[in-house]
C-alpha cells in the first residue's frame, strides 16, 4: 500500500493539519508520501521532509500552484493516483476544496473528515453535526480521504528523513485565477492548533466589546479567540473565528465558551475539548449540559473580574 | 444569464437526530424535514440575481424521495422559475452519483452558474459542488461570501481558514454558498400559491443514464459517548481557582 498526503501549507509552512493527515496515514501502512505544491515553497518540502514517518516528498513548485487553485491542483494529483492507493487531505479549506474535484475525476466516491480508522478497514467519520457517527467501508479500488484536525495526533516534526523529489503537472488551466486575499496576521495562536480557546456568542453584542472583554482574558491565558456564527454573522468578528459544524472544529485543552447558548451547530466544533468551562447568564442555556464548570453570570461583570483575578 | 440551483430535502437545522435503536440509519419518521440551509442561501443568490436583471431563469432540481417535491415548491416560493425532481427510491444517492445527475442536468440546461450550497447538514459531506465541477471541467468557487457575475467571468470571495480568498473563475462555474453570502428570505403567502402553479419535470437517474448504487457501505450508525454536566461555580473566584488547578493560570 502506498499513500499520497496533500500537503497544507501557505508556501512558508506547513500547516499543522497535515501532520494529524500524515498520522493517520501511517495507520492506514505503507509507504507515506507528501505532496507539496506551491510557489516558492522550499522551506515547506524542506519541513515536511523531516515529518516522522514520511518517505519521500514529491515537491511541484509552479506560479500555477502558488495558491492552491482546485483548477490547477486536480491534474497534477490526479496524474500521481497511478501509483498510489489512498489519497489523504487535511480537512481545511484547502483539502474541502479539492479532495472531492479528484475523487471525482478518479470515479471515486470519496470519504470526508474521518475521525477513526479500524482494523476491518472501515473508517468512522461525524454526520449530523457530529450527534451521528457513521462507520463506513468503501467498495471503490481506491480511496481519497480529508482527516478531521481534531482526530489524530500530530506527526512529529522531526525526525524524518524523505528524500525530495521534484516534479511538475500541466500547470495553469486557464480557468480560475486568484485576485487577492484577506489574512488576518495575529499574534495569538492559530484557533484550531490552540491549547486554550476563549469563544465569544451573540451576547458580546459588538466587535468593541469583543476586543474589550474577550480579547484581554485570552491574552491573559495565552488563549485564541473565537466566536459563535451568530457572533460572526454580526459581523462582531471576521469568518475564521467562527467554531462549529460548518466553520471550524476544535479540541483544545481548554474551551471558555463566552455569551454563547450551546445549539448543536456550536457543539459541533468543539465538544471534544477536555475542558469546557461556560459562563452565560441563562442557567437553563443548554451549554451547562457540556460544560465541566459553569458559571451562571452576566459576563459584563463576570468577565472583567475574571481577567482581573487570573 | 441561466441559473441551476441544486436543493436538497434535509432533517431540519433544529431537530437532533435520534438513531434507530437497530444502529442500521438515522430514524427520519415523523421528523421535521426542511431545505438544506446553504442550499436557501444559494436559491436566494439566484433570486437576488435575477432581481438586478442579471439572471433571467433560475431552475431547481432536487434528487430524492417522491417527497423533495415540497423542498422544490420552497424553492419556486422563493422566486426559482421550475424544477426538475429526479425520484431516487430508497436510499439517498451518494454525492458522486448526485454530482453525476447533476452533471448530465446541467449538459441538458447549459446553465451559466450552478449555486449550490457547501455541505448538507445530513451527510455533512462538503462533496457534490466540487464534484460536478470536476464532472464538467469547470472552474469552482467553493465557501462563497459573495458572488459578482461579470462579462464572460464571476468574481467570487471565498471563506477560507485564514479569512477570505477572492477568484476570478471563468464561466460557467459552479459556486458553493457559505453562510454569509446572504440572508435567505421567507417566501410570501401570494408565492407560495404561485408556486403551485409553476411546472416540475419528475425524472429518474435512469433516464440520466447514472448508476446510483453505492460504493460506500454503512457498517453502523451510533450516537457518540455523551458528555457528562459537570458543576455549577459559587463565583468567579471558585472559577479562577478551577483554573489554576487546571495548571491553566499561575
Ligand atoms: C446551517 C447552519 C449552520 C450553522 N453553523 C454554525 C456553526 O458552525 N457555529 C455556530 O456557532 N453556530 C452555527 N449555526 C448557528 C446556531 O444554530 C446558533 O444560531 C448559534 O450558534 C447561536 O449563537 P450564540 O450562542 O452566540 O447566540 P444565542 O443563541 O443568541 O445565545 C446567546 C447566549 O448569550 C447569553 N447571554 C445574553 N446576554 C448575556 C450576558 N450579559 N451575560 C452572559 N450571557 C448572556 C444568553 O443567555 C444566550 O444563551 C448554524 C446554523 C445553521 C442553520
Ligand atoms: N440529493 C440532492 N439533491 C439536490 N441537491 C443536492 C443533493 N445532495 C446534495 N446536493 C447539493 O450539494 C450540496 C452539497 O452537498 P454534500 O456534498 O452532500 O454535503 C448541497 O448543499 C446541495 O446544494
Amino acid at each position: 500500500m502506498s499513500i499520497l498526503v496533500l500537503a497544507d501549507h501557505d508556501n512558508e509552512a506547513l500547516a499543522p493539519a497535515t501532520l494529524v493527515a500524515v498520522t493517520a496515514a501511517t495507520k492506514l501502512g505503507g509507504d507515506v508520501h507528501v505532496l507539496v505544491a506551491g510557489e516558492g515553497s522550499q522551506a515547506v518540502a524542506d519541513a515536511a521532509a523531516k515529518v516522522a514517518g514520511v518517505d519521500k516528498i514529491l515537491h511541484a513548485d509552479d506560479a500555477a500552484y502558488g495558491n492552491a487553485l482546485a483548477e490547477n491542483l486536480t491534474p497534477l494529483i490526479v496524474g500521481l493516483m497511478d501509483g498510489y492507493d489512498a489519497l489523504l487531505a487535511p480537512a481545511t479549506t484547502t483539502g474541502k476544496n479539492v479532495a472531492p474535484r479528484i475523487a471525482a475525476k478518479l470515479d471515486i466516491q470519496m470519504i470526508s473528515e474521518i475521525i477513526a480508522i479500524n482494523d476491518d478497514g472501515s473508517f468512522e467519520r461525524p454526520t449530523y453535526a457530529g450527534n451521528v457517527i457513521a462507520t463506513v467501508k468503501t467498495s471503490d479500488a481506491k480511496k481519497v480521504i480529508t482527516v478531521r484536525g481534531t482526530a489524530f495526533d500530530k506527526a512529529a516534526t522531526e525526525g524524518g528523513s524523505a528524500s525530495v523529489e521534484a516534479i511538475s503537472g500541466a500547470g495553469d488551466s486557464g480557468k480560475s485565477s486568484f485576485v487577492s486575499a484577506e489574512i488576518a496576521e495575529s499574534e495569538r495562536p492559530e484557533l484550531t492548533s490552540a491549547g486554550i480557546i476563549v469563544s465569544g456568542g451573540r451576547a458580546l453584542q459588538s466587535g468593541e466589546n469583543f476586543e474589550k472583554i474577550i480579547e484581554p482574558l485570552a491574552d491573559k491565558l495565552g488563549a485564541a479567540v473565537g466566536a459563535s456564527r451568530a457572533a460572526v454573522d454580526a459581523g462582531y468578528v471576521p469568518n475564521d473565528y467562527q467554531v462549529g459544524q460548518t466553520g471550524k472544529i476544535v479540541a483544545p485543552e481548554v474551551y471558555i465558551a463566552i455569551g454563547i447558548s450551546g445549539a448543536i451547530q456550536h457543539l459541533a466544533g468543539m465538544k471534544d475539548s477536555k475542558t469546557i468551562i461556560a459562563i452565560n447568564k441563562d442557567a437553563d442555556a443548554p451549554i451547562f449540559q457540556v460544560a465541566d464548570y459553569g458559571l451562571v453570570a452576566d459576563l459584563y461583570q463576570a468577565v472583567p473580574e475574571l481577567t482581573e483575578k487570573l | 444569464m441561466k441559473i441551476l440551483v441544486p436543493v436538497k430535502r434535509v432533517i431540519d437545522y433544529n431537530v437532533k437526530p435520534r438513531v434507530k435503536a437497530d444502529g442500521s440509519a438515522v430514524d427520519l419518521a415523523n421528523v421535521k424535514m426542511s431545505m438544506n440551509p446553504f442550499d436557501e442561501i444559494a436559491v436566494e443568490e439566484a433570486v437576488k440575481l435575477k432581481e438586478a436583471g442579471t439572471a433571467t431563469e433560475i431552475v431547481a432540481v432536487s434528487i430524492g424521495e417522491q417527497k423533495a417535491t415540497e423542498t422544490l415548491r420552497t424553492a419556486l416560493a422563493m422566486g426559482a422559475d421550475r424544477g426538475i425532481l429526479v425520484v431516487a427510491d430508497g436510499d439517498m444517492p451518494e454525492p458522486l452519483a448526485v454530482a453525476k445527475i447533476l452533471a448530465k442536468i446541467a449538459q441538458e440546461e447549459s446553465p451559466d452558474l450552478v449555486l449550490l450550497g457547501k455541505q448538507a447538514i445530513d451527510d455533512d459531506s462538503n462533496q457534490v459542488g466540487q464534484m460536478l465541477a470536476a464532472l464538467l471541467d469547470l472552474p469552482q468557487g467553493t465557501f462563497a461570501s459573495k458572488v459578482e457575475p461579470g462579462d464572460g467571468h464571476v468574481t467570487v470571495t471565498r471563506e477560507v481558514d485564514g479569512g477570505l480568498e477572492t477568484l476570478k473563475l471563468t464561466t460557467p462555474a459552479i459556486i458553493t454558498t457559505d453562510l454569509r453570502l446572504n440572508e435567505p428570505r421567507y417566501a410570501s403567502l401570494p408565492n407560495i400559491m404561485k408556486a403551485k402553479k409553476k411546472p416540475i419535470d419528475e425524472k429518474t437517474p435512469a433516464d440520466y443514464g447514472v448508476d446510483t448504487s453505492p460504493r460506500l457501505t454503512v457498517v453502523k450508525v451510533a450516537e457518540p459517548a455523551k458528555r457528562e454536566a459537570g458543576e455549577i461555580v459559587a463565583d468567579v473566584e471558585t472559577l479562577v481557582a478551577k483554573l489554576k488547578e487546571m495548571g491553566v493560570a499561575a
